[in-house]
């Protein structure tokens, strides 16, 4: 699937490859014209995705192929072992976690879990987790801190689940209870949004002492399309509910809002899934590192502190 | 045949001689009985015919809860900034302007200290009136601060949670105030100082699914809608009708996420054995 700003770049790479097979089979030198298509093809992906609109980084946010929590934990770990269950209800599919080692190092990772065709999507309902995910994510954050284990989530959710089950099993308290133990665990936690991080839902797993977005992600309080419905009564002024609500990784830096931005390649995400897995590997080894060598306490309190300075009064 | 006639026809009292009845004077309940609002005053604002709870702000509860209605309020100058510039129909400034003109509040949430009963009492309490009673900054400072003094003082820290959730005006600000407000409550709750949090119509949304759900004591009124998500948008998810009396009070403590449902009129007397038992 394409987005509209990514046709013309594909319409170009397609002509590329035209112009690559028939150098092959002729005589022709055709280099220059190859070279010249080559750097207009660069230049082009570097004017659009230089200039992304804010609601085109959301869209970007949910391609169908951007890489999700396990493509991530699977291409950044040696060996990983996936845990389930909340130990009271059930397994919730729409949150992962597991035991996983980066270069010898045991990280406790956990995230929403999206789905890449329609059977999957349903498994994983469309990342959106019940209570039970939630507490089944605090529940492997215990056991994270039981061994004294860092902890890596990944973020990746339209939402919690609004469904009728889901209020009945407490959702609001799922969700609270994750906040206040979040704060006080006595490992290095740290979050990264990968795709869509939507409100509470979002927010259930990530309280950290680290908390980054991927570039072409976005974080806030509602989806552009439900701000859209209430603010303006239509689902029709999403892109400007996305301009309103600044959710993008360089706003959401500016308000100091997150603590950094994992750049992602040129084209985006899905573009390239070794590449941006690297740089998130980097990413997290680099924070582990610095993180490591605080104390229990001095990494609480400045968790507690990081978040009580957001907000802006007058 | 009438009893009587009308001999001069139309309305002949001048404008300025029209005996004016003040607004608010009387009160219709649900039953659809007339009642004067002295009596339902006196009666904590729960309606007497059907024990109806009439929805109150932060004033009616501090009157309500604190002994003579004596207290000192924290924080009451704060008042909202525009820090997204957020414009819908109308800049977020003016919003917040014709807000605080309309209801005579600086925003959401009003907290104070006093006594009850000769107890010491720390409450934040939320005003509906106020832009739906939404949490943005000014709403999650106050109850930081709030809980701030609880610590400092060992006081109980009472939350009157009453809230259709975020303010989408603040966008992530707003959503940061549930991580700042649990915050706050874990170190109160490493502190060993009692939390009690009253749940009122209608607590949804991110209230939900931060402070108020957070409580040593979670505790409602009879008939308050609880929730996370609203009953609007589960209809769209599930689409079914919901079950009669999903998401009330009665059906939150069914399924085991309240502590005890309280009339208005017995609150102030309950929260005080409460208190005094872990004194």
């Amino acid at each position: 699937m394409l987005l509209e700003f990514e046709q013309p770049i594909v319409e170009l790479e397609n002509k590329l490859a035209g112009m690559k097979s028939l150098a092959e089979e002729s005589d022709v030198d055709i280099s220059d014209a190859i070279k010249k298509l080559e750097d207009k093809i660069v230049s082009l992906k570097k004017e659009t995705f230089q200039n992304l609109t804010r609601w085109q980084r959301v869209q970007l946010s949910r391609h169908p192929d951007r890489p999700y929590t396990l493509d991530y934990i699977y291409e950044i770990t040696d060996d990983f072992v996936e845990l389930h269950g909340d130990r009271t209800v059930k397994d919730d599919k729409a949150m992962v976690g597991g035991f996983g080692n980066v270069d010898g190092q045991t990280f406790m990772f956990i995230g929403q879990q999206k789905g890449r065709n329609t059977k999957q999507r349903q498994m994983r309902n469309f990342g959106m987790a019940n209570p039970e995910g939630y507490r089944k994510a605090l529940r492997l954050m215990k056991m994270a801190e039981k061994f004294n284990k860092p902890i890596v989530t990944f973020i990746d959710t339209p939402g919690a689940f609004p469904g009728l089950e889901a209020e009945e099993r407490g959702q609001g308290e799922a969700i609270a209870r994750n906040l206040k133990e979040m704060f006080m665990l006595k490992v290095p936690v740290i979050c990264i949004i990968i795709g869509e991080g939507a409100s509470g839902g979002a927010l259930g797993i990530a309280i950290g002492d680290k908390v980054l977005m991927l570039e072409n992600t976005w974080y806030s309080v509602i989806s552009p399309e439900s701000c859209s419905s209430i603010l303006w009564r239509s689902w029709d002024y999403k892109e400007q509910a996305a301009e309103a609500l600044k959710l993008t990784a360089p706003d959401m830096l500016k308000n100091k809002l997150i603590d950094g931005i994992i750049p992602e390649p040129l084209g985006g995400a899905h573009t390239n899934l070794k590449a941006v897995a690297e740089e998130v590997k980097k990413t997290i080894l680099k924070n582990f590192k610095t993180l490591d060598k605080k104390s229990v306490d001095k990494r609480i309190e400045e968790r507690i502190d990081k978040f009580s300075a957001m907000g802006v009064v007058k | 045949m009438a009893w009587f006639k009308r001999q001069n026809k139309g309305i002949l009292t001048p404008t300025e001689n029209k005996k004016e009845a003040p607004d608010g004077l009387w009160y219709k309940t649900p039953g659809g009985k007339i009642i004067h609002m002295r009596e339902l005053k006196e009666n904590a604002y729960v309606s007497p015919d059907d024990e109806y709870h009439v929805r109150i702000g932060s004033k009616e509860y501090f009157e309500i809860l604190f002994d003579d209605n004596k207290f000192t309020e924290l924080d009451k100058d704060i008042s909202s900034a525009d820090p997204l510039e957020f414009v819908d129909s109308k800049p977020y400034p003016v919003r917040i302007k014709q807000s605080q003109e309309k209801t005579d509040l600086k925003d959401a949430v009003r907290s104070a200290h006093g006594k009850m009963n000769g107890l010491d009492l720390c409450v934040a309490c939320m005003d509906f009136s106020f832009i739906g009673g939404s949490m943005g900054s000014v709403v999650g400072e106050k109850i930081a601060r709030a809980i701030d003094y609880s610590i400092k003082k060992k006081v109980p820290f009472l939350m009157i949670s009453k809230s259709g959730g975020a303010r989408m005006m603040e966008a992530g600000f707003s959503l940061m105030q549930m991580a700042k407000t649990s915050a706050k409550l874990a170190q109160l709750s490493e502190a060993k100082i009692p939390y009690i949090s009253l749940l009122t119509d209608p607590t949804t949304g991110g209230v939900t699914a931060s402070y108020a759900m957070l409580g040593d004591f979670n505790i409602a009124e009879p008939g308050a809608l609880i929730g996370f998500a609203g009953p609007r948008v589960i209809r769209e998810t599930i689409g079914k009708d919901l079950p009669k009396g999903f998401q009330s009070a009665e059906f939150v403590l069914d399924h085991g996420f309240l502590d005890f449902i309280v009339d208005r009129r017995q609150l102030k007397s309950k929260l005080t054995t409460l208190l005094k038992m872990l004194k």
